[in-house]
């Protein structure tokens, strides 16, 4: 078995790669790109080999759950761009509005499978826990997107949605700030405020994913040079 | 199962890992034009589901009754909106809290809403134009005293459970209402036409996008809850998370509705508060599973893993 050619040097904190522009020179500029260059080196964003085990079919469902996404937000902005109320009067525009529709059952269907097998796999061992809640986060706003698009979908749906909704807003006594009653209080939060938090999570879920690589699989940890045992395995 | 990370060498952590060759951007690809073969074909085979949003004139031409009961318990001040408590009305009647906890007591009124005023008597005050017989109805309502208005409303509130349709009118036996039948006879007319769905609407401003109004004075009726029913969305059909006709709705929601099937939790005065902190707490000990003794540990001792590393444990094995 061979090394692993083509990682890289992406370790926790690596020593700056010989010959970076930013080597030696102050600033927070220098200190972020020095970061970056240590961290997240362009083979290990786009890495051309990965560890065999990664061939299994558990690894194809966060890939899917981004090209989801890819056309939840490009159906969104069509949607978007022609304003709140086209789909209802377009078959144009309807047509759009069920490739929304069906992009975000499909995000959500593929993100739950993603999700069960990290799970089982155990995807957080070896300092990847800040992956997982960042992923879970991922999960929980996308819930909370998903919702606001229902409250603006203008028709008997959102009305059942909003009416009933509320109660429960209300209960958490947050009902005054997120009026789910508002329909240009939910638009905004569900055209502009959520996909940008959606879209800067994903990408600091991938960075996050890339950087350190995907886990070894449980029953084969990592052994340290030292001899010693593992630390990966023992406390599972 | 520790969450933290220690400091290896990624070449070091996969040592004695076999690699292989890997495309990502031709893996991304793939996925993102088979998405959008398989929405395209969902969109163009199943369509998505668009049930018209009911309206107040909706509501007036097909259930006057109904329309006309619901806005005379909002001119007496009966209805769930009216006497709802925070963020619309500083009364109880929907405040839900767990013990001394009480937020929605804390976070108090910001979206208020005056059931009498805003559902009845402004929009009928706006109508008067040219209409003298309702114009006088409501300086004689407005003028009377508390008791005799609640006298009034209480008397023809009573009689409206023997109401009839006569000609198109809701008609109620005799009895002294005061000016209550006009005020009720013209906001149904108001209704009919359209009119109340605007002026519900309507404040300060121009530009309109707050539909709270409208929509509680909807759901004070029997009206709307009813055409839910029919869609299967009320809260005992697990309506959170279905959807109109026959298309998956949020499912993802599955969890948070189920609480609400359950009896000591749903059926509880308390029950979207206690649901909320539920879902809270699970939400939490999912974030929190690398560090919950137990919970992290369920993957190697259910060895679901085995399934997703097939391969690599047979290669072990050889």
């Amino acid at each position: 078995m061979s090394e692993a050619s083509g990682l890289g040097s992406g370790t926790g904190t690596p020593p700056l790669a010989a010959g970076s522009s930013a080597e030696g020179e102050p600033g927070w500029t220098a200190a972020v790109r020095r970061r970056l260059d240590g961290r997240l080196p362009l083979e290990e964003v786009l890495p051309t080999r990965q560890p065999a085990f990664v061939g299994s079919w558990v690894y194809v469902f966060g890939v899917v759950t981004i090209a989801a996404l890819v056309w939840v937000l490009v159906s969104g902005t069509v949607l978007a761009f022609m304003g709140s109320a086209w789909w209802h009067t377009s078959d144009l525009g309807h047509f759009f509005n069920s490739i929304h529709f069906w992009s975000v059952q499909m995000f959500f269907i593929f993100m739950v499978l993603h999700l069960w097998g990290q799970y089982w796999g155990a995807g957080w061992r070896d300092g990847r826990a800040k992956t997982w809640m960042v992923g879970v986060v991922l999960f929980l706003v996308s819930i909370v997107t998903a919702f606001t698009g229902y409250l603006i979908q203008q028709n008997f749906d959102s009305q059942w949605i909003a009416v009933n909704a509320k109660d429960a807003i209300n209960a958490t006594g947050l009902g005054g700030f997120f009026n789910v009653l508002n329909f240009g209080q939910m638009y905004g939060i569900h055209v502009m405020l959520f996909p940008i938090a959606l879209t800067l999570l994903v990408v600091l879920h991938i960075v996050q994913v890339r950087s350190r690589g995907v886990v070894r699989p449980i029953g084969d940890p990592y052994v340290p040079d030292t001899g010693e045992s593992a630390s990966t395995g023992a406390s599972q | 199962m520790n969450g933290r990370r220690p400091k290896i060498d990624k070449t070091d952590y996969y040592r004695g890992i076999r690699m292989t060759p890997y495309d990502l951007i031709k893996e991304i690809s793939i996925a993102t034009v088979g998405i959008l073969v398989a929405v395209l074909i969902l969109s163009a085979v199943l369509s998505s589901p668009d049930i018209p949003s009911a309206t107040i004139q909706a509501w007036a031409k097909s259930d006057p009754v109904d329309f006309v009961t619901t806005a005379a318990s909002e001119l007496a001040g009966q209805t769930t909106t009216a006497q709802y408590g925070p963020p619309y009305t500083t009364g109880s009647g929907s405040v839900q809290s767990i013990g001394p906890i009480e937020p929605q007591v804390w976070a108090g009124v910001h979206v208020a809403v005056n059931a009498p005023l805003d559902f009845v008597l402004q929009p009928l005050s706006q109508a008067t134009v040219g209409d003298q017989t309702l114009a006088s109805a409501l300086t004689t309502f407005n003028n009377a005293s508390a008791a005799q208005q609640q006298k009034w409303l209480a008397t023809y509130n009573q009689a409206l459970g023997s109401a009839k349709l006569v000609d198109n009118e809701v008609s109620v036996p005799s009895g002294d209402y005061g000016p209550v039948p006009v005020l009720m006879s013209r906001l149904l007319t108001l209704a009919r036409s359209g009119g109340l769905d605007a002026l519900l609407l309507t404040s300060e401003h121009f530009y309109q996008t707050d539909f709270s109004k409208p929509l509680l004075f909807l759901s004070d009726g029997g009206y709307f809850p009813g055409l839910a029913q029919a869609q299967d969305l009320t809260g005992s059909q697990w309506g959170m998370m279905n959807e109109t006709g026959r298309y998956p709705g949020q499912a993802w929601l599955w969890l948070f509705t189920l609480w609400y099937q359950v009896p000591p939790i749903g059926s509880a005065s308390n029950a979207d508060l206690l649901v909320v902190v539920v879902m809270t707490v699970l939400s939490l000990g999912l974030l929190l599973v690398p560090f919950i003794p137990g919970l992290r540990d369920v993957p190697r001792w259910i060895p679901v893993h085995k399934l997703i590393w097939r391969q690599h444990y047979r290669s072990m094995t050889k």
